[in-house]
């Protein structure tokens, strides 16, 4: 329970942290982006009354306020979600354009996570296992070309090949042109298509992170005391490379479960971007070559907040995964 | 100081690497300690590999304007053409020749990983040593700064300081990358400290009267040579791909030649679908030779702190 307790405690104080540093960030920075922003926002067309004035400025740094008054505006903003209204889609508030995009990057890189974990760290329990044979140094070295792959360079890639000249898959976007997000059959099997080409490009940049953590682990818990123990005793090889060594050697591998998220949730950015996913990565990628920083800032917190809630999920489920947290708590 | 009493523990991986015990050696010490460091990854095949194309790509960056046909900003080509005979990777949209570009491009890819590299490392390694060294509010703190570092985005992150500070030049993404990828370095560094801090030969360093300094810098940091050589390598590597993505999101500053501009550019004029597939083929391919370099020499620097990791 202390453990518990105590991820909840770091969980909220993070939070409180991001919130605070996107709170901080476009006020250290050079220029003004409230005027950037403002000018943006009226060469669109965009009528701008008190409230818009106001909205923004809260978010991006009040001239004339004090910092305390300014950052208690901003939380009170935050908690309620009112974000502004961005230059790129002047229809609708950023809170809302948020919530639409981010469905479908929360299902494409969850879902492209946990299958590159599962392939990923079974990869690398084999590498471990075979050490120094040709499989190992196969997989080593294939992981290590792959992990090198810029993700959105692999896209382009992967969209001029499988896409653009043989034609398997759609070219662009979540789901065809001109229909509508619904729970149809016909309209999932789509989105489906559409999502295959930005999962293999995430799954094959970020497979490397845990085929490498996976086998270094095994390596190490192979050379454990309980493993030749183990082989003492006769039992079969696959019983002592999956019950004994991988079970082991799977912990460090889910702590480090929030780093490689992290490297998904970034590639995530450039594939949407490429893929013109319309997912919060595409969403950052339109923001930043609009310069739309009301956007920006939100699209920030929206990325740390999912962030933080996927790791706190990891931590509560390692409780179930190594006993002697159980046992301290 | 009740730490004499208690059992020192196993003698650690890191140890491999010769310890300077407490008395100050001769000159030529840190120059031999380097060259038997050079000679344990040369002996590892996938290290080796890695130095060779990183020797390899060193070679091209110096020598740019020797191999290179043409000037890498002169439009003077046709404009959108295909891989030829004189433009041996074609043409960008304003007629410069992409094959000296790319050449060229190595050289800002080299410095960004090296010295945004080098910069992560040296926050990397002195908040690793003083919160490793120093328990107590201090280490919280820094601690707490370092897991906050971890679990923010380090892409997203980049893209909006590059985004706000719109400095458009090599040095403030190397800034930025700076700024972002200290925090997996410190950590390591952080732990592998206080493990060593109460090992025989600090405490009696302690004891005998040396400065705090000396027996951070002296005693501790030789026996982490190999963590603080991986972190470099480790944030180099990372530093090469934040280059190259803020690159290809306009990011950058256009006007530089890099492999990160070519694409950037590429991606602009859609050369994949005006059939220049080389020109987002080649600078691709030069990013992961350049990163798989880096990795390939870290396999040898962690078989170096870890014996279980050495090829038998």
């Amino acid at each position: 329970m202390r453990y518990v307790l105590r991820k909840v405690a770091l969980f909220i104080i993070t939070l409180w942290a991001a919130v605070t540093l996107n709170f901080v960030l476009p006020r250290l920075m050079p220029g003004s982006p409230v005027d950037a922003a403002l000018g943006k926002l009226a060469s669109a067309g965009v009528p701008i009354t008190n409230a818009e004035r106001s909205a923004i400025e809260v978010q991006l740094g009040e001239p004339h306020a004090s910092p305390f008054i300014q950052y208690w505006d901003y939380l009170k903003n935050i908690t309620t979600l009112r974000f502004g209204t961005s230059y790129s889609f002047p229809t609708q508030t950023v809170a809302q354009t948020i919530g639409k995009a981010l469905p479908w990057t929360l299902v494409l890189v969850g879902v492209t996570t946990i299958v590159a974990f599962v392939i990923g760290t079974l990869l690398g329990v084999y590498a471990g296992w075979h050490r120094g044979r040709a499989a190992d140094t196969s997989i080593t070295v294939g992981a290590t070309f792959f992990g090198a792959f810029p993700p959105f360079w692999l896209g382009l890639l992967l969209l001029y090949l499988a896409a653009f000249k043989y034609g398997w898959f759609p070219i662009k976007g979540g789901f065809s042109a001109g229909s509508t997000p619904n729970w149809s059959p016909s309209f999932l099997s789509d989105a489906f298509q559409h999502s295959v080409l930005p999962a293999v490009t995430l799954g094959i940049t970020t497979l490397s992170g845990w085929v490498f953590g996976m086998r270094n682990n095994m390596i190490n818990t192979l050379g454990e005391d309980y493993v030749t123990f183990a082989e003492a005793n006769g039992l079969r090889t696959r019983t002592i490379a999956l019950l004994y060594a991988a079970r082991n050697a799977l912990l460090p591998n889910v702590t480090a479960f929030g780093l490689i998220l992290g490297g998904v949730v970034g590639g995530s950015v450039l594939v949407e971007g490429v893929f013109s996913y319309p997912g919060v990565g595409g969403l950052l990628f339109t923001a930043v070559s609009n310069h739309d920083y009301p956007l920006m800032q939100a699209l920030f917190l929206a990325f740390t907040l999912s962030m933080l809630v996927a790791i706190f999920v990891v931590d509560l489920f390692y409780v179930r995964l190594d006993p002697r947290v159980r046992s301290a708590s | 100081m009740t730490i004499l009493t208690a059992v020192p523990p196993p003698e650690a991986p890191g140890t491999a690497a010769p310890v300077p015990t407490g008395t100050a050696q001769a000159i030529p010490g840190p120059l031999r300690f380097i060259g038997r460091a050079l000679r344990t990854l040369w002996s590892n095949g996938k290290a080796r590999t890695g130095i060779i194309v990183l020797g390899l790509i060193i070679v091209v960056a110096i020598f740019a304007p020797l191999l290179a046909p043409h000037s890498p900003s002169a439009t003077s080509f046709t404009p959108y053409k295909g891989p030829s005979g004189t433009n041996l990777l074609g043409t960008t949209g304003n007629g410069q020749d992409v094959f000296s570009q790319l050449i060229y491009g190595s050289r800002i890819s080299l410095i960004v990983g090296v010295l945004a590299g080098a910069a992560a490392t040296f926050v990397a390694v002195t908040l690793g040593l003083i919160t490793g060294y120093r328990p107590g509010v201090v280490d919280e703190v820094l601690g707490f700064i370092t897991n906050l570092v971890l679990v923010i985005p380090g892409i997203p992150l980049m893209i909006i300081l590059a985004a706000y500070l719109q400095g458009r030049s090599v040095w403030t993404i190397v800034l930025v990358v700076a700024f972002t990828s200290w925090a997996t370095g410190a950590r390591v560094i952080r732990s592998q400290t206080s493990t060593l801090r109460t090992r025989e030969f600090v405490t009696s360093a302690v004891f005998s009267g040396e400065r705090l300094l000396r027996v951070v810098f002296r005693e501790i940091l030789p026996n982490m040579t190999s963590l603080v050589a991986a972190s470099f390598f480790a944030a180099a590597t990372a530093a090469v791909l934040a280059e190259a993505s803020l690159e290809f999101l306009g990011l950058g500053n256009p006007a530089t030649v890099s492999w990160g501009t070519i694409l950037y550019a590429a991606q602009q004029q859609n050369a994949l679908l005006t059939g220049q597939w080389a020109m987002v083929l080649a600078p691709g391919l030069a990013i992961v030779l350049l990163m798989v370099s880096f990795t390939l020499i870290n396999f040898g620097v962690d078989a170096l702190s870890n014996p279980r990791l050495r090829e038998k």
